[in-house]
């Protein structure tokens, strides 16, 4: 039984590891055909053709795109993201604190969301029918309606305009306080957290309200449980798979879905600083920062499907 | 008061799903004494599960409870609130479900689950509790009564769950424990077992019982009466003696012959002696990666032959995982078989269906146990019988429409219902379009995969005389698979018994009361009779029930 658990977990490892590669290799090339050309890029519209060649030259950029890959793969393995062609810092460098600051937006959002979500979710599911269940679910699908462009737009047009409560800009930089701190993250976390709760609170509704209607919980009622009782300990072991697969789900649409909210709040995080490189065509910050953004991706896609199999106890 | 239970004019409504009210409980009266166990016995849909789960106070979601009494040891469960019924189910009353594998929560243990009702309602410490689960165990006969409350739900077997439910239920020492349909999904030599365990607890405590179910021959071995429920109505109430010997309602009558064998008479067709129209050489299937000698790792059916004669019936019986189903597949070539041939009128079969022409496959039709999930709910029973004439004959729209009608006349439905979703269609009704639908291949051969199990014993028994009007007059060969013997036995001129993928013996059915092979002495005496004293006065060889019972 405990061997059979670890082969499985060790199979989605494998799975999770041969799809990193391929998505090294997807975003490796996808972001060689941007339009544009690097060398010229950088020189800018004055430079000479001779200039453009020697630099193109110097940049490798003439070798087969499989011979740049496997080189970037190398340099990757090493710890080497490589050189930004924009200021030729280290892209490591350039990430380093961009993506500290990424990782709080994202953290703070999950640590408020997710026990939020799930209460959400859970009470709704138990009181089914019921008022509180029709306005948490009416409100839930109006959230999932509204892109969070609009969500970010509409917050800084009555907190930041019009209340003056909070800055429209959240530069992290200029904070010496809690309370400092608590103003600029407001806006950005209130914002991600209105977009990624609403598809969590109606998936865990979902999946208790199923377990609930099990012959099993029946029976457990049959025995005299209380509601409670009937909730947490027959119906959520058994839908804990689908709702880890649900939050994880909704937590990796934080790792894309910053940039818009980043971009908005002007937020010095990691999906800024991607946005910044498309425009500067620098190829290595791009490649580093979309790998990043898929493997943090297939990071909570991986951890929730091994939760699934341990939480199953036929498994187990 | 001088019942332990006295239910006065219950009246239950349930919510349909298009938001009318339904009143399916309509007044129903029972008495139970201080251990006495009652049947309630009734078609699916008579309510009778409803009125047991009343008991405890408990209705259905989308049902309530209307009108009426239950008083239950002195308390009125309909009057009660929600926190007092609470405190009375587990205790008092205690339900045993008809599936016990779904009734088991998955994630714990068995154990866990068996002493809860004392953790609920804080009957007695956890390692008392224990130590009475481990003496129940013991009293309802289960293997390693020590060590099997440490395993998980999907560890043991659906007969020993369901003794396992028993004990979840008897662990409070309940005045009335409700059965639901307790052994429905069992079978019948497993079925035994369980009856026995059951009937030696409550009979050993004195406890007072509810007995659901649908089969005349179970409730005969273990209630003292039977309520005869249909249609949300007590239309008899009697001993179980009384009730068998001198039923009086005409319904009750019907159930009863359901039971009595129907023996078929073999067609004198004079003209040129039996053909054989399919032949099985050595036909082998199952599950799983195929080994490096072409056969599966799983093999579900080991090298078994056999022969149906036109305008004949061949019965395949056995219990559930033997095989029977995988045979049927591999035949009709959705499951395509890894060796043996398979002829049919003179010619060789391929193996898999889509190698098969369009002719082979017109003549061989299969009909499955679910009518439910075998019919398209999107689509008019017309649609769904039409679907064959336009795939098989490519009959234009007037010629289907004719031939439809004929159909529906066929399998004795009302034409009006072409109109009508699978939905709104009963059991039976359904069923007869899964054949009719069958039918309109113009077939020479039907396998029929459990197509009576699903159905109550009055519609099955209709829908097996229908099959029979149908083979008189069109010629017809049935595969008639079954765990059930009396069906087989209804029907067959053949029957073949399996048993783990393998044929054990083939007999007629004049013969079943002398099989040779020891598998089929066991299954055929398993057979529950209507003969209230047929449990009690059974004996079984053990050394058969320890080599073929599943345990």
């Amino acid at each position: 039984m405990k061997s059979g658990v670890f082969n499985l977990v060790l199979k989605r490892l494998a799975v999770a590891a041969v799809t990193l590669l391929i998505v090294l290799f997807a975003v490796f090339f996808a972001t060689s055909m941007l339009p544009g050309d690097t060398a010229s890029m950088l020189l800018g519209q004055a430079a000479t053709p001779e200039a453009v060649a020697g630099l193109r030259e110097a940049m490798h950029l003439n070798d087969p795109a499989i011979l740049r890959f496997l080189r970037w793969l190398l340099g990757l393995l090493h710890g080497d993201l490589g050189t930004s062609y924009a200021n030729d810092m280290p892209v490591a460098a350039l990430i380093g604190g961009r993506l500290l600051n990424t990782v709080k937006l994202a953290g703070i959002t999950t640590l408020l969301s997710v026990p939020l979500a799930l209460t959400l979710g859970i009470t709704a599911a138990m009181l089914r029918g019921s008022l509180y269940d029709r306005t948490v679910t009416i409100l839930s699908i109006g959230v999932i309606s509204v892109p969070e462009f609009m969500v970010a737009t509409l917050a800084v047009l009555v907190f930041a305009v019009y209340l003056k409560w909070l800055p429209a800009l959240s530069s992290v930089n200029e904070a010496h306080s809690l309370a400092d701190l608590v103003r600029i993250y407001a806006m950005p976390v209130i914002t991600l957290i209105f977009v990624i709760s609403a598809q969590m609170i109606r998936m865990t509704r979902a999946a208790v309200i199923e377990t609930l209607s099990t012959p099993y919980v029946e029976m457990a009622l049959l025995k005299g449980a209380s509601r409670s009782r009937m909730v947490f300990r027959h119906a959520l072991p058994n839908a804990l798979g689908p709702i880890v697969n649900a939050v994880a789900l909704s937590l990796s649409y934080l790792v894309g879905g910053v940039i818009i909210v980043e971009t908005i709040f002007n937020y010095p995080g990691i999906a800024k600083l991607m946005v910044d490189a498309v425009a500067t065509r620098d190829l290595p910050l791009i490649q580093s920062c979309a790998m990043i953004f898929c493997l943090g991706y297939l990071f909570l896609i991986t951890a929730a499907d091994i939760v699934a199999i341990m939480s199953n106890p036929r498994l187990r | 008061m001088t019942n332990l239970v006295e239910v006065r004019n219950l009246r239950i409504e349930a919510t349909t799903d298009a938001g009318r009210l339904v009143e399916i409980i309509k007044g129903v009266s029972l008495d139970i004494a201080d251990g006495e166990i009652v049947a309630l016995i009734g078609e699916s849909g008579s309510g009778k599960t409803t009125v047991a789960l009343s008991l405890m106070g408990y209705a259905r979601p989308g049902c309530r409870i209307t009108g009426g009494e239950i008083n239950v040891g002195g308390k009125d469960m309909a009057a009660l609130s929600e926190k007092e019924r609470a405190r009375s189910r587990g205790t008092d009353i205690a339900y045993v479900p008809q599936s016990a594998a779904a009734a088991f929560n998955p994630s714990s243990t068995i154990m866990e689950q068996t002493i809860e009702v004392t953790r609920i309602h804080d009957l007695m410490p956890p390692e008392q509790a224990r130590k009475r689960a481990v003496e129940l165990f013991r009293a309802l006969s289960l293997p390693d009564p020590e060590g099997i409350g440490a395993r998980y739900p999907h560890q043991v077997s659906g007969g020993q769950l369901q003794r396992l439910a028993a004990a979840m239920a008897l662990i409070s020492d309940p005045k009335l424990v409700i059965f639901d349909e307790p052994t429905t999904a069992l079978d019948v030599t497993t079925q035994i077992d369980v009856l026995k365990a059951f009937k030696s607890v409550m009979r050993a405590g004195g406890i007072a019982g509810v007995y659901v179910s649908h089969d005349l021959a179970v409730v005969a071995q273990i209630a003292d009466r039977i309520v005869v429920l249909k249609g949300g109505e007590v239309q008899e109430t009697g001993t179980t003696a009384a009730i068998l010997s001198a039923a009086k309602n005409p319904y009750t009558r019907e159930l009863l012959a359901a039971f009595e064998p129907k023996p078929r008479q073999t067609q004198a067709d004079g003209d040129s002696g039996p053909k054989p129209l399919l032949r099985i050489d050595n036909l082998t299937a199952g599950y799983g990666p195929v080994k490096p000698d072409g056969q599966p790792v799983i093999r579900a059916v080991d090298s078994v032959s056999l022969v149906v004669e036109k305008g004949r019936n061949l019965g395949v019986i056995g219990e559930s995982g033997c095989g029977k189903s995988t045979l049927a597949r591999a035949i009709a070539g959705i499951h395509p078989a890894a060796a043996g041939d398979i002829i049919f009128d003179g010619k060789q079969l391929e193996r898999a269906v889509a190698k098969r022409t369009r002719d082979q496959l017109r003549e061989m039709q299969i009909v499955f146990q679910y009518a439910d999930t075998a019919l398209n709910p999107a689509k008019s029973v017309e649609d769904i019988v039409s679907r064959p004439l336009v795939f098989y004959h490519r009959l234009d729209r007037q010629a289907r429409s004719k031939r439809v009608d004929q159909l529906l006349d066929m399998v004795r439905l009302p034409r009006a219902l072409r109109y009508r979703r699978p939905s709104e269609l009963s059991g039976g009704q359904k069923q007869r379009v899964n054949f009719a639908r069958a039918l309109a291949a113009d077939p020479k051969l039907i396998i029929c995969d459990e197509i009576t199990s699903a159905l109550d014993t009055v519609v099955a028994a209709a829908v097996i005389e229908l099959l029979k009007e149908l083979q008189r007059e069109l010629g017809l060969s049935y595969i008639f698979i079954s765990h059930d013997l009396s069906v087989v036995e209804a029907i067959c001129d053949q029957i073949m018994v399996m048993y783990n993928g393998e044929r054990v013996e083939q007999i007629t059915p004049d013969k079943v009361k002398a099989p040779t092979h020891p598998y089929s002495k066991l299954l055929f005496s398993s057979v529950p009779k209507l003969d209230p004293t047929w449990l009690d006065g059974l004996v079984r060889d053990p050394e058969l029930v320890n080599q073929y019972g599943h345990r």
